[in-house]
């Protein structure tokens, strides 16, 4: 029951199609009062028009949203955008080209004296960091600033909750991560409830407190960032978030063997056929008692690192990072290890090709 | 490199070379309005009676303008913005008008509706034929409007009618002047409107002067007037357009914009559009309906077809020199961006902004004082719609040489071809379709032409505008009707149709 009060915002059991595409089925998801929350998910899983029906520009299908404990959808009434108060965030900023940046923050304020509009713009100016640009036009400043001024507009309306649409995809790289660095910060600050929608990986890991992950129109599974890179509840989940390095094996009473020694699994696993997900740091050139040989079958330098093709010798093939330059060629015998197989474990899934196998069968039959 | 920065010489001479030719009418009419000696020039300027034409004119051009901004803002808006029944058929439904020439609708209203005649008369039938162009501009500039500046706001805890005038028509307001300044600029041009409703604006008054025979030199004087008002209305227009063009930031999305629920108010809001329709298409069907029974026994077939066959044909003639003309300058503005070019393109968009009258005026002036010898025949005609329609053919080789990637040619040029054999092969067959629609909305135009055709046409030669001009001046409305008919079904639908295909090109002119 307090986790139900501390929900900002809660959507249950929202459904959305467009004609006979299905794009939500059934999503649940709460943002906690305070928090950022990431949406992550491939292109077309549906992540923006769960915002768009938060926002109230969509309305769902079934299912409910509830904004500080008030239905705002899927009730008897649906209220409209301009009654909900949730700010937005677009892809772009979407500043107003005709009015200038201070105006585009006094946009969405109540009614004030000018001098108390004044002394708000400039606070809000402040906190993104975009002091005395007050007079100059949106055409006239940064993208990076742009997207700041965005943010001020949205957060001086005080929003309820604040919906960000990929707002970093149309930086350039280099700027992009100092932006959304940023305005994480000062979302924290500020204490504002947000959501983020994001296909980003490094995005949704670094800023949010929690990440939903949306697949196939569902939440997937919905945790800390750290969570869901370390226990992700399925295979899917798991090369969704984070690199992988993946192993066959077979799994028995919760060890699970394979080419590079037998693995403790971390999460519970049935025994069979196994797919063993590593992560990168887990993999490394090593001459440890469980250190297993194999033969590199060709190298690629990245400056700070090179990714090194490894065969192994029951023929499976996996990736590892090297620091740096190597001596290694094609050909080199190597042995490579699993860092912590034992203490911290490793992830374990039922393999999917198992799996597949069966429903082949069925088919002919 | 690919030597696209110089333009061939040759080019350059030619397309000079129309653009002066296109002015060299305005220096005759200049010689006639000073034929009399300054004197009489200032005295003419300083009449009471002048003044109270120019007050007469631009009182119209207001009337009109502030009609067609709100017809023209609101509809766009409703066809745009809401979720009105029919939203895209209608859409199409409301810049069919356009196409209509002024005069016949002028007629036809006033055959229906005698009394309509004079000042409101003029307004009415002006609005109807020339809402279009700011219904156009607008929707144009409503559908480069980013959506999510629209969501934004709404997410900023503004209505559906607080977003419409803080956001969306805030940007589109450059463009909403340009589309009225079109109008105003399209009001002072226009013959036929006026003269069918007897209002004495510049133009019909032009006329007068012309036709009483009294007064050649005072009908110059005030061509040159009228002149100096267009030419100021064409350089603000242009300066709005600039605007329009350059008021934007950020990239938007494809998505369509947000729309607002009418609900009940569905009902009420079509009563507008339906109105516009009425008055613009169904009122005049009735009157011409009217006028084509009445007409049945007394058609005259011969001159009919005479008049249809004239007007054809030197509606072609006036296409394909338009069009020929148009090439160097259109082919320079597309390929070739400097000072030089902009120039002359600037100065061909100076002329399409010219009163046909005064076109008219100054052609009759260079027939009298350097062509005698073509004097009211054909090819002086032709001459005077290819300088009336030169700037809107250069409009569509620009547009269609545009289209074809410079590339293509680029390609053309490696693999061996020399620049005007890879321009003949790759560029003018690329862009021959927007070419050729240039020129057929070139042909129409020529037939929907009125003022210049009756100043020029030849003597014993009429077209269906001098016909139907003839007979409907005269009240003899039966007589008038296979012409009208012809005009519409000839002119008036296919000029509809072509804009409809071509994304509605604003340059069609009315008589």
């Amino acid at each position: 029951m307090a986790e139900m009060n501390a929900a900002a915002v809660a959507a249950r059991g929202i459904s959305k199609a467009y004609g006979d595409r299905q794009v939500l089925s059934g999503v649940d998801l709460d943002l906690r009062e305070g928090t950022i929350t990431a949406v992550l998910g491939p292109s077309g899983c549906g992540k923006t028009t769960l915002l768009r029906i938060l926002a109230g520009f969509e309305n769902p299908d079934a299912g409910t949203v509830r904004i500080a404990g008030e239905t705002v959808a899927g009730g008897s009434t649906t209220v409209p955008v301009h009654r909900r108060r949730v700010g937005l965030m677009p892809q772009e900023g979407a500043l107003f080209p005709h009015l200038s940046v201070g105006e585009n923050v006094a946009f969405g304020m109540g009614r004030a004296t000018r001098r108390e509009a004044r002394a708000r713009i400039a606070h809000w100016l402040a906190v993104v960091g975009l002091d005395g640009l007050a007079d100059s036009r949106p055409h006239e400043i940064s993208g990076g600033q742009q997207q700041r001024v965005a943010l001020a507009r949205a957060l001086a309306a005080q929003p309820r909750v604040l919906l960000l649409d990929e707002p970093f995809a149309a930086l350039d790289a280099g700027l992009r991560v100092r932006v959304r660095e940023d305005i994480a910060a000062i979302l924290r600050d500020a204490g504002t409830t947000a959501l983020l929608v994001t296909h980003d990986q490094s995005e949704a890991l670094s800023l949010p407190d929690s990440v939903a992950l949306l697949i196939d129109g569902t939440i997937a599974q919905h945790g800390t960032p750290a969570d869901l890179y370390a226990r992700p509840a399925s295979l899917d989940n798991a090369r969704f978030i984070g690199a992988t390095v993946e192993l066959e094996g077979i799994a028995s009473s919760g060890l699970v063997h394979t080419a590079l020694g037998t693995l403790r699994a971390r999460l519970p696993v049935v025994d069979g056929e196994a797919v063993v997900v590593l992560r990168p740091e887990q993999l490394r050139f090593g001459a440890g008692p469980c250190a297993s040989t194999a033969r590199v079958t060709a190298c690629r330098f990245y400056g700070a690192e090179t990714v090194v093709d490894v065969e192994l010798s029951d023929g499976g093939a996996v990736q590892l990072r090297s620091p740096g330059e190597t001596s290694l060629v094609e050909g080199s015998a190597v042995t490579v290890e699993v860092v912590g197989g034992d203490e911290t474990g490793v992830l374990a899934y039922p393999s999917p090709t198992g799996r597949q196998r069966v429903a082949l069968g069925e088919a002919r039959g | 490199m690919t030597g696209r920065r110089r333009p061939p010489a040759l080019l350059l001479i030619a397309a000079a070379a129309v653009a002066t030719g296109t002015l060299i009418p305005l220096g005759y009419l200049a010689g006639r309005a000073l034929e009399r000696g300054w004197p009489f020039v200032v005295a003419e300027l300083l009449q009471p009676r002048t003044a109270a034409l120019v007050g007469r004119s631009l009182l119209l051009v207001v009337v009109v303008t502030a009609a067609c901004v709100v017809l023209g803002v609101g509809l766009a808006v409703l066809v745009s913005r809401t979720d009105v029944t029919a939203r895209r058929a209608l859409a199409v439904a409301l810049t069919l008008p356009l196409a209509m020439p002024s005069y016949l609708l002028a007629y036809l209203w006033v055959s229906a509706y005698p009394s309509v005649a004079g000042f409101w008369g003029a307004c009415l039938v002006l609005t109807l034929v020339s809402y279009p162009l700011v219904l156009l501009t607008t929707l144009a500039a409503l559908a480069r409007v980013d959506p999510a500046q629209e969501e934004v706001a709404r997410s900023l805890g503004l209505g559906g009618i607080a977003v419409l005038f803080r956001v969306t028509l805030r940007q589109a307001r450059a463009a909403i002047a340009a589309g009225a300044l079109l109008v105003g600029l399209y009001v002072l041009s226009d013959f036929g409107a006026v003269a069918a409703m007897r209002f004495e604006a510049f133009t019909w008054v032009i006329y007068g002067a012309y036709r009483s025979g009294f007064n050649p030199a005072r009908a110059a004087v005030l061509s040159l007037v009228l002149m100096v008002f267009a030419v100021a209305l064409v350089i603000a227009e242009s300066r709005a357009r600039g605007l329009a063009a350059s008021s934007r930031i950020g990239g938007g999305s494809p998505r369509p914009a947000p729309l607002n629920r009418l609900g009940r108010w569905n009902g009420v809001a079509l009563l507008v559009p339906a109105a516009v329709l009425v008055a613009a298409v169904v009122v005049p069907g009735v009157a011409l309906t009217d006028w084509l029974l009445t007409a049945g026994p007394r058609w005259n077939a011969a001159e009919w077809l005479g008049a249809l066959g004239s007007t054809v044909w030197l509606s072609a003639a006036a296409a394909l020199t338009s069009t020929a003309a148009a090439l160097p300058l259109g082919v320079l503005a597309a390929r070739y961006r400097d000072r030089g070019t902009r120039t002359l393109e600037a100065a061909s968009y100076v002329a399409h902004g010219l009163p046909p009258i005064v076109i008219a005026i100054s052609m009759v002036s260079l027939g009298v004082l350097l062509l005698r010898p073509i004097y009211q025949r054909e090819p002086l005609l032709i001459l005077a719609y290819t300088v009336l329609f030169v700037p809107l053919a250069i409009g569509s080789v620009r547009a269609a040489v545009e289209a074809a990637p410079i590339r293509l040619e680029e390609v053309a040029r490696s693999v061996g071809r020399p620049p005007l054999q890879a321009f003949g092969t790759v560029t003018a067959r690329v862009a021959m379709p927007g070419i050729a629609a240039g020129a057929a909305l070139v042909l129409l135009s020529c037939m929907k032409e009125l003022p210049v055709t009756l100043l020029l046409h030849p003597n014993g030669t009429d077209t269906l505008a001098t016909r139907l001009w003839g007979y409907s001046s005269v009240s003899d409305y039966a007589a008038a009707a296979p012409y009208a008919a012809a005009l519409l079904v000839f002119a008036a639908v296919p000029t509809a149709v072509l804009g409809m295909w071509s994304t509605g090109s604003g340059g069609v002119r009315g008589g």
